[in-house]
């Protein structure tokens, strides 16, 4: 039926950048294709902004405009959304499921699988953050700060919760992982200062939750983009501890099947 | 170089705690041919295409796969196997289509993805996605997987467990063109035909070892005799025909008036039986030669059943 010569081997691996690029491809693809993961990093995220922007639900404190509070909080929502959460239970169904497994016989080496992982991540945020300014940006949201701290803060955000994500994947079933990653979601939405301010928790709480990764993201995203502020190295400092942490025991941890 | 097996293991031992699921097995699989690793279920089957797959480390013996060390070397020798795992390995969103064209695309001169879909029936699900294949496509997809990179060696393991009559042809057919095509196939199977039919050499693995290992002829000239049967009137004095059989043959009455000779059933030995039936005034019905199976051989080997 085939053609003889059709299978004669010819082995070899494609170039690296042409592998990289086609494996982050596909992870973007599966990952807008998920509806879940689309109610997790898109909508849950632009609802509550839309929602607790024009009603007046909650008490964002000092008294400015309630997009301003809330949009950098949204922002690290969306950052959590996708680099730990999504990427957590993506990855964890990605080792029961075997294709860590598979794709470790594959000429794509596992670096390269991380690696491309992580540019899915990205892209994500990316759209994600256009949306939510687009969305900020019509509910009268008007930002301050230097786009390259933001940036900065984001990155770091996404490189601890990415850690911590994978460290979740990598050592728990996957059924755990899902429960585990969507109620860390929940309460770090609410105990992480995205919507509701640490001020409104007892001092010794709020102690505690500001050393949170989440808490330390939309905390130094709110005093750039609210406050104008310059770069924000505690929070950073936190960010940079829980990504070394986070990052250093996956990679010592992680089981691939 | 080309001379030395395609996969060379001695004295291989695997354990998970405190169960040993390889037990010192010995394996040499030639370059360019179909070998078949035939066992029960926890045979220990999976664990050796695993090993030598580079997914496990050895406890103990040596493996080399193409000449390389397959947990040190797995750089240089992912590239140059096929793997077909047992189940999974798909994003359970990917469509079939999506998913195979990703794979062709880690290899440097992969076979045209739009001919193996069309070759292994997959064109009318290329765009579902994996998880609502059933189970044979399923299977093809993985199947397809493993040969879209054009690799020297491909390990497929129990590659048509499941699989409906037809995409089971369909898959020996492939099988037998990667043969042609000078690529080495590993294949475990606990299906006996599938071995008689594909490989041209079979290592039978029982308790974490390989206890026969050679053609399907072979196995099954050197386990077990062939038989020859008829029936006739009861009661035939077998003293005159064992004198006219060649020395290491057997013949008795199983049943009254049925029938048995044993031993090398050649032509000749034929003629000899139907030439002293006729002597006697034998109608020898029903006459049937059998050959043995690997089948036989199996259950003589380790007293199990495997599946037929």
């Amino acid at each position: 039926m085939t053609a003889t010569g059709t299978f004669t081997p010819q082995p070899g691996a494609a170039p690296l950048p042409r592998m990289i690029r086609s494996q982050a491809v596909l992870e973007t693809r599966m990952l807008l294709r998920n509806g879940e993961q689309l109610l997790l990093t898109v909508i849950i995220p632009s609802l509550l902004l839309v929602l607790f922007s024009t009603v007046d639900i909650v008490d964002t404190g000092s008294g400015g405009k309630a997009v301003d509070f809330l949009t950098p909080g949204v922002l690290a929502l969306a950052v959590l959304s996708t680099a730990f959460t999504g990427q957590a239970i993506a990855t964890g169904f990605e080792r029961r499921y075997g294709v860590l497994k598979r794709l470790g016989a594959s000429p794509l080496p596992r670096w390269a699988l991380m690696t491309a992982k992580t540019c899915s991540v990205l892209v994500t945020e990316v759209l994600q953050v256009a949306l939510l300014t687009v969305i900020a940006l019509a509910l009268g949201w008007s930002p301050h700060g230097n786009p390259l701290t933001v940036a900065l803060l984001l990155l770091l955000g996404t490189a601890a919760f990415s850690g911590l994500g994978l460290l979740m994947a990598g050592t728990l079933k996957a059924e755990a992982t899902l429960a585990a990653a969507n109620l860390v979601f929940l309460l770090l939405l609410v105990g992480g200062g995205v919507i509701v301010s640490l001020d409104k928790f007892p001092d010794a709480a709020r102690g505690v939750l500001e050393l949170l990764p989440v808490s330390a993201l939309s905390d130094g995203l709110r005093d750039v983009l609210r406050d104008g502020a310059g770069v924000p190295w505690g929070d950073l400092g936190i960010l940079a501890v829980w990504a070394v942490l986070g990052l250093g025991a996956a990679a010592r941890f992680f089981r691939w099947e | 170089m080309r001379e030395e097996p395609a996969v060379d293991i001695v004295g291989l031992v695997k354990r998970y705690g405190s169960k040993t699921a390889v037990d010192g097995l010995d394996l040499s699989v030639a370059r360019a041919a179909v070998t078949a690793v035939l066992g029960p279920n926890g045979a220990g089957k999976t664990t050796t295409v695993e090993v030598c797959e580079g997914y496990r480390r050895p406890d103990a013996g040596t493996v080399r796969v193409l000449g390389l060390d397959p947990v040190t070397e797995a750089a240089a020798l992912r590239p140059r196997i096929g793997v077909m795992l047992q189940s999974g390995g798909v994003y359970s969103g990917a469509r079939a289509e999506e998913m195979l064209r990703h794979t062709a695309g880690l290899h440097a001169h992969p076979v045209n993805v739009d001919h193996l879909i069309e070759r292994l029936g997959l064109g009318s699900c290329g765009r579902t996605p994996y998880r609502r294949l059933s189970g044979g496509q399923q299977q093809r997809l993985a199947l397809a997987m493993a040969v879209v990179g054009r690799p020297e060696l491909v390990f497929l393991d129990e590659p048509t467990a499941g699989l409906d009559p037809q995409a089971r042809r369909a898959t020996w057919e492939l099988v037998r063109d990667l043969r042609r095509d000078g690529v080495t196939v590993v294949l475990t199977t606990h299906y006996m035909d599938e071995a008689e039919q594909l490989a041209d050499d079979v290592a039978i693995v029982d308790g974490g070892k390989v206890i026969a290992q050679g053609s399907p002829e072979q196995l099954c000239r050197g386990g077990a005799e062939n038989t020859l049967r008829f029936t006739g009137r009861p009661g035939l004095d077998l003293a005159s025909l064992l004198k006219a059989l060649p020395a290491d043959s057997t013949a008795d009455e199983l049943t009254s008036g049925s029938y048995r000779v044993t031993g090398k059933i050649d032509p000749q030995l034929l003629a000899t039986v139907t030439s002293w039936c006729a002597q006697n005034g034998v109608m020898p019905d029903r006459i049937s030669v059998e050959r043995h199976t690997l089948e036989d051989v199996f259950l003589e080997l380790t007293g199990k059943e495997l599946r037929a």
